[in-house]
């Protein structure tokens, strides 16, 4: 039952983290908790097909599937964050500003919260699919379910609870820099995913890894560790990283970054961009 | 990303052509065998791991940046290095009590 409840509990914090930071940037934005359930659910049953489809997966591209499949998913979600953080930067203020002065939910057309759907239906299937793996081979292996099941529900609250209470802690930033903060966090996730990708399609021999071991910090802070492993969520933190992931990191910042300038640029139109919700 | 794309093909398809050295690693009963697998050192080798138990396993190192799930009776190849002298331990993210090996690159 440990071995389970540690799991799990790896798992979904992972994709906890990425939740309540998605759950934090749409904070206010009417009919999110909708989208995000929708993310979570699509997510769930995606981690299932691709269990299902586990052995598939793995023999395309000639044995590099798994990897291909990845770095496409992480790369999908790097998109639909940069999408989300280029708009916002465009609307955020007024988005502030506007839930400042009416207190309460405003709908923002539905257009950047498909996109933080999908990452968060992303999260889910990618660690929920290792889930559902690590289960079948313990029933397979004869593991008993009710030790199954009390493991994995003990997991799923521990890495649940650590989920709210980052999202619990990003809701004390102030909300005239609230949108800032999130957007920053997003921007330093996405950055993560990009860089954990470039080391899918290193493994996959499909990038160079430039330089193997651009550093080693695990004498400071190792992978496993939980700190460690939530900086790896958060900011991508890695401590032996190669050289194209940092590449890959740096090369999305910067992307993102000039995004948000760019869009930032035109004067913004607030009544017509934003309508109260009835 | 757009940047990537041509630097992406281009690397692809250099890589595809270099020959690379292969070693093998088997999971049986939850187990790397051998645990301690010697390997050159700064070179690229490719690693095949052959699992002969029923259920899944994730071959997961931390130092070697790598995480690959290989399926019950499947096999699958990861490539590695070049690396530097050193001892590189890995893992099985399913069996972590017993699936426990070391890659020596010498």
């Amino acid at each position: 039952m440990l071995a389970t409840l540690l799991l799990v509990f790896r798992e979904v914090l992972e994709a906890a983290l990425i939740v309540s930071i998605v759950a934090a940037a749409t904070r206010g934005v009417a009919g999110r908790g909708r989208w995000i359930g929708g993310g979570l659910a699509a997510g769930v049953v995606g981690a299932g097909l691709v269990a299902l489809f586990a052995s598939g997966i793995a023999d395309a591209m000639s044995g590099m599937g798994q990897e291909w499949f990845n770095a496409a998913v992480l790369l999908a979600a790097v998109a639909m964050i940069g999408w989300h953080v280029v708009w916002m930067a465009r609307h955020g203020r007024e988005l502030a500003a506007q839930m400042q002065f009416i207190g309460r939910e405003v709908s923002v057309g539905h257009r950047p919260l498909t996109a933080l759907l999908v990452v968060v239906a992303i999260a889910v299937l990618r660690e929920g699919s290792e889930v559902v793996l690590f289960g079948y081979g313990m029933l397979a292996g004869g593991s008993t379910a009710g030790g199954l099941v009390a493991g994995g529900v003990l997991g799923l609250l521990a890495g649940t609870a650590v989920g709210f209470s980052l999202y619990f802690g990003l809701l004390r930033i102030p909300m005239r820099h609230f949108f800032t903060a999130t957007n920053g966090l997003l921007v330093l996730l996405a950055a993560g995913l990009a860089s954990a990708a470039a080391g899918y399609l290193v493994q996959a021999d499909a990038l160079p890894p430039l330089v193997d071991m651009l550093w080693d910090s695990s004498w400071l802070l190792t992978d496993e560790s939980l700190v460690g492993r939530t900086l790896h969520v958060l900011i991508g933190y890695t401590a032996q990283p190669s050289g194209v992931q940092i590449v890959f990191y740096a090369a999305t910042v910067a992307l993102l970054m000039v995004g948000m300038r760019l869009s930032r640029l035109p004067a913004p139109e607030p009544a017509a961009r934003l309508s109260q919700s009835a | 990303m757009r940047l990537f794309l041509p630097l992406l093909l281009a690397v692809f398809s250099t890589a595809a052509l270099a020959e690379v050295p292969t070693h093998r690693l088997v999971i049986r009963d939850h187990r790397f065998v051998p645990a301690e697998l010697v390997v050159p050192a700064h070179k690229k080798i490719k690693l095949v791991i052959v699992n002969e138990d029923p259920t899944p396993e994730e071959f997961e190192s931390h130092e070697l940046n790598r995480e690959k799930v290989v399926t019950g009776k499947g096999t699958i190849t990861v490539f590695v290095g070049p690396l530097k002298p050193g001892r590189y331990p890995f893992f099985g993210e399913f069996h972590m009590d017993t699936a426990q090996g070391a890659l020596i690159a010498k």
